[in-house]
């Protein structure tokens, strides 16, 4: 990272879809980078299929693990309604959204929204919205949505959304992933090396 | 694990504010650890779990899930008595189950270090019944309080805490939020070291009895223990230190402020371009009151950063009476006593006290949001057998009628939509307890949920309670074979303890028998037909109806 002042990354998402891991990823990958870095994460009931939202903050020194309203520099969001829900976090002079096109429907809400909708209002919110079809590719290139997460930070990392270097993740990935799942998970990063 | 185990000294890893305490622990030498898991403390338990389960299983080192909170207080103070460092770790409502020994053992003290691990949630995003302060004890009981702010601080001050511990014979407790326990940030190791001490009780009734007239003398010396930590340690502790620019001495303003909200308030000066004097207080009992009466004796201002209720607000308005009676002292007007405190209002309120014109860019866009997205609420996962419960609870009993008593796990998710059956939640135990008082006012029919950690955690009693006063509630113990919102912990009813070892199970059944219940079940709900007819037949009983729902979370191999 050349400019170190800091950077923020709020990863957004539902329960169960590996936000966790992402966010472990991304902190290793600054630690390796020899930057502070802090996270904040929520487990318990939380972890439950509902909302999950996590911190990732990296620079030269970073005291508060959360980021403050209008403070993130990207957003990634694993699900299209999650992510105009970290709206909180975005500002039109700074923000970028990277956001999977992939709407699953919320129990009690009266209408579903689309990604249509949720990226015009997103424009509000940030300097940059890209819209991904990530689900879909990690399913038809990957055989397996799981690997939806890794491939959206792969493309961030590439289009040089992130200031981290790819081998610095890959180095996190190897860190943090299971050994057996790793060359899958290197496949998934890098898929969007070739884009 | 591996992080947490690393032998590099001086390495810089990535931790957890739960696993920086594990480390601590593990660089203290402790030899004894106990807890009952809850969120946002589980984390402690679940790493020395898998570290006594796993090939790197530290020699020396005692680890057990116990029933409760009290019990697991009681056990670790049973270990330090005999010498051995110990330490217990639990939420904030577990301190409540522990309380009724807590008070007793800090007027006694300890031997072996003993260290209380308090995790309180500020926000609730993992906690129901209530958003309790758990630091309200140091008053209570006279324990010492340490806060942490960071991973860092998390190991720094665990081992800090057992040399307190040890040297004033008392326990202290160290307490934790959930964005400190649950907020990752780097930590330098240090050596880990292996506990050698054998353990050996040396009688000292002395000590050790809490009968009166002793009582009032352990008291009187216990009033005099803190002050003299106040005054040999807190006073002197770089814990309590001027973490900002300028000296208090020269500022008119200045911040006093501990644990988390240290660092948005950091963060705020930060963004302000503020060169403030902020002093962080590591010691939230004793506090350091000379130190405190020197950093605001030269202030017009000073602005209180803590979570929740304002107790350093109260002791520093009394402490400002001796020093600088006319101090403005601005806390929960800017600083909000419900939920947890966030940057943007910390930065903010020092905007506002320092007369920095600030405002946050995207307050407007946000004002003119269309699209309103309601909240995706936690949901049962894919499978769960309670799923086949709730169902079958509503097929046989009507809920416009019938009453249904809740708890804390993940049945609590009974409350939310598609169930709907919640009409009351407290803490554990108590969905049995209030049962048998409706029961007794009222003619309705009703059915109390507990789950099986729970039933053995603090269901027992109360449905001794309500079998011996003849009393005729229906209970379904919603037997997952597990303690599973926190992490899928083992429990009395699994034959497995915290060190791995084989342990005899302690069936649920056999306990409700025992309890004089005549009307037992053990049903698997996938047999929804029997469940229905069950749950139908056991509300028209005269006496008491235990079902036993077992079937193992789809976590459970």
């Amino acid at each position: 990272m050349k400019n170190k002042k800091e950077f923020n990354i709020i990863l957004a998402g539902i329960g169960g879809q590996g936000i966790i891991t992402l966010t472990q990823v991304l902190a290793e990958a600054a630690l390796i980078e020899k930057l502070d870095v802090k996270t904040s994460e929520l487990h318990g009931l939380s972890q439950r299929g509902g909302s999950v939202e996590t911190h990732v903050r990296f620079g030269k020194e970073i005291h508060s693990p959360l980021i403050r309203q209008g403070g993130a520099s990207l957003i990634i969001s694993l699900e299209a309604q999650e992510a105009l829900k970290a709206y909180y976090y975005g500002t039109k002079t700074k923000t970028q959204f990277l956001v999977n096109d992939f709407i699953k429907p919320i129990l009690d809400a009266k209408k579903s929204f689309s990604s249509k909708g949720i990226s015009r209002e997103l424009k509000k919110f940030s300097k940059k919205t890209i819209f991904i079809p990530a689900s879909k590719i990690a399913k038809e290139k990957l055989g397996n949505e799981v690997l939806t997460g890794i491939y959206l930070l792969g493309y961030a990392v590439f289009k040089k959304l992130i200031p981290l270097k790819p081998n610095s993740i890959l180095k996190a990935i190897k860190k943090v992933v299971p050994e057996k799942y790793f060359e899958l998970n290197k496949k998934a990063f890098e898929l969007a090396k070739k884009l | 694990m591996d992080k947490v185990l690393s032998k590099k000294v001086g390495e810089k890893v990535m931790l957890l504010g739960n696993e920086a305490i594990v480390r601590g622990v593990l660089e203290s030498g402790v030899q004894f650890v106990s807890t009952y898991p809850g969120t946002p403390a589980s984390e402690i338990g679940n790493t020395f779990f898998k570290i006594e389960n796993s090939k790197f299983k530290i020699p020396n080192l005692y680890f057990e899930f116990s029933t409760n909170e009290k019990v697991a207080m009681e056990v670790g103070a049973g270990a330090s008595f005999s010498g051995l460092r110990t330490l217990v770790a639990m939420k904030n409502f577990g301190l409540n189950v522990a309380s009724d020994f807590l008070i007793p053992l800090v007027y006694s003290g300890v031997k072996g270090g003993m260290v209380i691990l308090v995790a309180d949630d500020p926000g609730c995003s993992s906690s129901a019944q209530s958003e309790q302060n758990s630091r309200t004890f140091a008053q209570l009981a006279h324990i010492p309080v340490l806060e942490p702010s960071t991973p860092q601080e998390c190991k720094d001050f665990t081992k800090f805490a057992f040399e307190l511990s040890e040297k004033y014979k008392i326990p202290v407790m160290v307490r934790e939020t959930t964005r400190v326990a649950l907020q990752s940030g780097i930590v330098k190791l240090g050596k880990i070291v292996q506990g050698k001490r054998k353990g050996k009780f040396i009688k000292d009734p002395h000590q050790f009895v809490t009968m009166p007239p002793r009582v009032l003398e352990m008291k009187k010396e216990l009033l005099e223990k803190i002050e003299k930590i106040r005054k040999e340690v807190s006073e002197k502790s770089p814990l309590n230190k001027n973490s900002g620019g300028q000296s208090s001495a020269i500022s008119k303003v200045g911040v006093v402020t501990s644990g988390v909200s240290h660092l948005y308030a950091m963060e705020a000066l930060r963004e302000l371009n503020l060169n403030l004097p902020v002093l962080k207080l590591g010691f939230f009992n004793p506090l350091p009151e000379e130190k405190i009466k020197k950093f605001i004796k030269n202030l017009k201002k000073v602005l209180i950063v803590e979570e929740l209720e304002p107790y350093l607000e109260k002791d520093i308005a009394r402490l400002a009476k001796d020093v600088n009676c006319n101090l403005k002292i601005i806390g929960k007007e800017l600083v909000p006593e419900v939920n947890e405190l966030r940057p943007e209002i910390v930065l903010q309120a020092v905007a506002k006290i320092t007369g920095k014109k600030f405002k946050i860019k995207n307050s407007l866009e946000i004002k003119n949001l269309k699209l309103k997205i309601p909240r995706r609420k936690p949901q049962l996962c894919p499978g769960c057998p309670y799923w086949l419960i709730f169902q079958g609870v509503k097929k046989a009993a009507d809920p416009k009628k019938v009453i249904f008593g809740g708890e804390i796990g993940c049945y609590m998710l009974a409350g939310l939509p598609p169930h709907n059956v919640q009409d009351y939640l407290y803490c554990m135990g108590s969905s049995v307890g209030i049962a048998h008082g409706i029961k007794k006012a009222t003619n309705q029919k009703l059915i109390a949920f507990v789950g099986d950690s729970s039933f053995y955690h603090s269901g027992i009693p109360a449905l001794i309670n309500a079998s011996s006063n003849n009393s005729n509630p229906l209970i379904i113990i919603m037997d997952n074979q597990t303690t599973a919102m926190t992490g899928h912990q083992p429990h009395p009813g699994i034959e497995k303890t915290g060190m791995g070892e084989p342990s005899p199970k302690i069936k649920i059944e056999d306990i409700v028998k025992a309890c004089g219940v005549k009307n037992l079940k053990i049903i698997d709900p996938i047999n929804q037909k029997e469940f229905v007819k069950t749950v139908k037949d056991f509300l028209s009983k005269k006496t008491v109806s235990v079902i036993i729902a077992r079937r193992p979370c789809i976590f459970v191999k």
